[in-house]
């Protein structure tokens, strides 16, 4: 409806436009594509019809153009600030920075489904356009599994959560997006965790597609490696940038909460990490093909929970923003059907997976089944901790809480042991070990993370075990991987570097991804073990010390944002008399969406971060200060983004590029 | 104006942060205990959020009330039974190891086991696989067939 039409000629100017017409349009249209691209493919490569088959390219590219539109539209809707869009009334307001006002397509139920689809139908064109090398049969099968769960997904935002429903009377300002979202750390994290989450259903489609055809050999592990790759590198900065977020905003530099949210996010990641791991010994030795089919389908299986868990809200949690039971039911639906089926289909056709490859007791291929169990009995753990207050609801009647220490407690035994085993695989030959010959050489690597353990106990002042322990395990992996470079180079020390830098890029992504692991633990048990805390009523003027570092409160001021306003401090902080930063804590209030945050100033440090936090004027004069020193902070998310450039070596490695004719070859040949 | 009166009540109303200086106990001993057993007391009103890290005026009165009880000298089992007399074992992040709870704790440590056994005897069985037999009548059937192509 247009302004005129309400006899209001006094209304301000506003955009409305045909293009969220045609994105509503396109979004159809999209759905009924996917369902061409499920039915023909699937019932062609049933009856060996190429014709059939052929349709699932150019319907992959299609769904993937249409959602792409769409999306477009939707955004374009939020950029002019289309209020008659329902969404964007909910979801936006003309103040916001452009930043946000697009980050809040995807920062509410509706706009990140649309987003899950886009990216659902963008991995189906990626197959299409990427996958020559794959026979017909499959690449058909793998795009209509794929469009299956298109299917699934566009009905489910069409008929629950249409985006584009327009106001018969549009107002005059939206209603703002959640002032936590708008944050340069969460405008990003959805998107990474969503190509994640929905990476993960092209594994999950090749592995439906394998148990169709019966069928799972070298070629089959190679092939489903890089999605799955892609996926994790996409989930490992999608988690780090929400635990970064966590970090700075929420005001005390707490980095993980064991939130069913968080944890739905953790699943799939050590899921698909098990996958990765997994596949490699598919491709190289042929063997472990129905637990690697098995693991792609929980895989996306947990992407599926966790989609069920935030947005249906029955685990209430910090950052659920749809609780409609409505959705939930369809989504469990959802769940449920993808899952049932994939399973009963893979009680039939597991028993057919014949593994070839013959392994000992000591060998790379145990070292990875390790892995692999400890892994799967960590998500587990986290699972089953997760659903467990719905569970005793529901079977013993009984409200009880799962939170931190039970996560702590229970989880971080099996990845103690994945850290102390994982440097012993690395250096593992395929086949079989002498358990001799591979421990002489990891002597040395002990010898290096025990120094580092010692240097640390000595130079804390607390005797907590934690810090050398974590020390020791981080540096015990970041010395393995290096001792793994070492070994894969030669004996000829000249020749060193030139060897590593032809060595091929998965063995590089190895190395990086194992040690970046380390320099994570490192930094969580460092941080925790150290960190320092003071809480106190500061006056402007007064100087006080923290872990060494002079804090003086030197102002506080009331300033105004483009959409807040905000109460900001001045805090000068210096060691032994030198400055060594100048840092403005502030505490805001949007008043759109009514709510107070605290931006906290942090002064980062590759050894501390100096974290400050400023509260409530008191009522005695003066104020609430929080300061902490956080030794070792900024380790937790290097190694994130050490761990995903790991990942994204690996992925472009050769092997997986000049893969064409891979089938014609013979199997089972390792790579190495 | 208004709004600049209206966001001054919104600044008094909202605490900044979960532990306020005037909480905090003299005694840094017990200041410490009271901040570990925080730790393990969920904030009722809140999502899944400790006391300690809590902004609401409930998890507010239930810190106080920790390091009141923890002042008139009990120990941090009292302390915890105390709370958990009065507002129920939903309070307790850390569930407790008693009836149904006991499935919780122990199915992580009894799938590990049962899973190290299935892999270690599937390793044992990959290890006396005798070396790859004669094609099948299937595998033969399929050579011939891409031996034709």
């Amino acid at each position: 409806m247009a302004v005129e039409d309400l006899g209001c000629p006094w209304l301000p100017y506003y955009h409305q436009s045909m293009i969220v017409e045609l994105g509503h349009f396109a979004l159809i249209l999209a759905l009924f594509v996917a369902g061409l691209q499920m039915v023909m493919p699937l019932v062609g490569a049933h009856k060996r019809w190429s014709g059939w088959m052929a349709v699932a390219e150019p319907a992959a590219l299609t769904q993937a153009a249409l959602l792409i539109v769409s999306f477009i539209a939707l955004t374009y809707a939020f950029v002019v600030s289309d209020f008659s869009v329902r969404l964007v009334t909910l979801n936006s307001h003309t103040l916001k920075p452009m930043l946000y006002k697009v980050s809040g397509v995807w920062g509410n139920h509706e706009g990140s489904m649309l987003l899950w689809c886009l990216i659902l139908a963008v991995f189906g064109a990626l197959v299409a356009l990427f996958g020559n090398n794959l026979p017909d049969g499959l690449k058909a099968r793998v795009l209509g599994v794929q469009a299956a769960i298109g299917v699934a997904f566009l009905s489910f935002l069409i008929f629950t959560s249409n985006p584009f429903l327009r106001l018969a009377v549009p107002p005059l300002n939206g209603r703002d997006l959640n002032p936590l979202l708008q944050d340069p750390g969460l405008a990003f994290h959805p998107p990474f965790l969503y190509l994640g989450y929905v990476g993960l259903s092209t594994s999950f489609s090749f592995a439906v597609a394998a148990l169709i055809e019966g069928r799972v050999d070298a070629a089959w592990g190679r092939w489903v490696r890089p999605w799955t790759l892609l996926a994790w590198v996409m989930l490992t900065i999608g988690i780090a940038l929400g635990s970064w977020w966590a970090y700075y905003e929420l005001g005390w530099g707490g980095f993980w909460f064991w939130d069913p949210v968080e944890n739905a996010s953790f699943m799939p990641w050590l899921i698909s990490a098990a996958l990765l791991h997994s596949a490699i010994v598919v491709e190289k030795r042929e063997a472990l093909k129905a637990w690697t089919i098995l693991l792609a389908i929980l895989a996306f299986g947990f992407s599926l929970i966790g989609a069920f868990i935030v947005r249906s809200g029955v685990l209430t949690s910090v950052h659920a923003f749809a609780n409609d039971p409505e959705r939930g039911v369809y989504l469990l639906a959802i769940t449920g059907f993808f899952m049932g089926g994939a399973l009963m289909l893979y009680a039939f056709r597991a028993g057919a997976m014949q593994a070839k490859g013959v392994f000992g007791t000591v060998s790379r291929e145990s070292a990875l089944v390790l892995n692999n169990v400890l892994l799967a009995v960590a998500t587990f753990v986290v699972f089953i901790g997760t659903i467990w207050p719905l569970l005793a609801e529901m079977a013993f009647d009984r409200k009880v809480s799962v939170g931190p220490p039970f996560f702590d407690a229970t989880f971080t035994p099996f990845m103690i042991l994945l850290a102390l085993v994982l440097p012993l695989g690395t250096v593992m030959p395929w086949k079989r070990a002498k358990v001799g010959r591979v421990m002489r050489p990891l002597r040395i690597v002990v010898l290096l993370a025990f120094s580092v353990a010692a240097l640390v106990w000595v130079v804390q002042t607390e005797r907590s075990l934690m810090a050398p322990m974590g020390a020791f395990l981080g540096s015990w992996l970041v010395f393995g991987a290096g001792l793994d470079l070492w070994t894969k180079t030669g004996t000829d020390v000249s020749a060193k570097l030139g060897r590593a830098l032809r060595l091929p890029r998965s063995d590089w992504g190895r190395v990086v991804a194992h040690s970046g692991l380390g320099v994570t633990i490192i930094g969580i048990s460092l941080m925790l073990a150290w960190e320092t805390e003071d809480i106190r009523v500061a006056h402007v003027g007064d100087t006080f010390t923290v872990a060494g570092y002079e804090i003086n409160l030197a102002r506080v001021d009331d300033i105004e944002g483009p959409n807040y306003f905000s109460t900001a401090a001045e805090l000068r902080v210096s060691k032994n008399g030198r400055e060594v930063a100048v840092l403005y804590p502030e505490k805001r209030v949007y008043p759109v969406a009514a709510m107070p945050t605290t931006e906290a100033a942090i002064d980062n440090g590759i050894f501390r971060d100096i974290y400050l936090v400023i509260g409530d004027e008191q009522p005695g004069g003066g104020w609430a200060v929080r300061s902490y020193v956080k030794p070792f902070a900024n380790w937790i998310w290097a190694g994130a983004i050490i761990m995903s450039l790991g990942g994204f070596l690996s992925l472009t490695d050769r092997r997986f590029r000049v893969a064409a004719g891979a089938r014609k070859r013979p199997v089972g040949v390792p790579a190495e | 104006m208004i709004l600049r009166v209206l966001l001054l009540c919104l600044l008094m109303a909202a605490p900044a942060f979960a532990v306020e200086p005037g909480e905090v106990l003299d005694d840094p001993a017990l200041e410490t205990r009271a901040r570990d057993l925080s730790k393990e007391l969920r904030c009722l009103v809140c999502r899944n959020e400790s006391i300690d890290e809590s902004n609401a005026g409930l998890a507010r009165d239930l810190r106080l009330l920790v390091r009141e009880r923890l002042v008139a000298g009990d120990t941090d089992e009292e302390a915890l039974a105390f709370i958990v007399d009065r507002f129920g074992e939903y309070v307790l992040l850390n569930p407790p190891v008693t009836g149904s709870n006991v499935i919780l704790w122990v199915a992580g440590p009894v799938l590990f086991l049962t899973a190290l056994g299935v892999s270690g005897a599937y390793i044992r069985r990959r290890r006396s696989d005798t070396a790859p037999t004669a094609l099948s009548s299937d595998e033969e059937a399929r050579l011939a067939e891409l031996m034709d192509d």
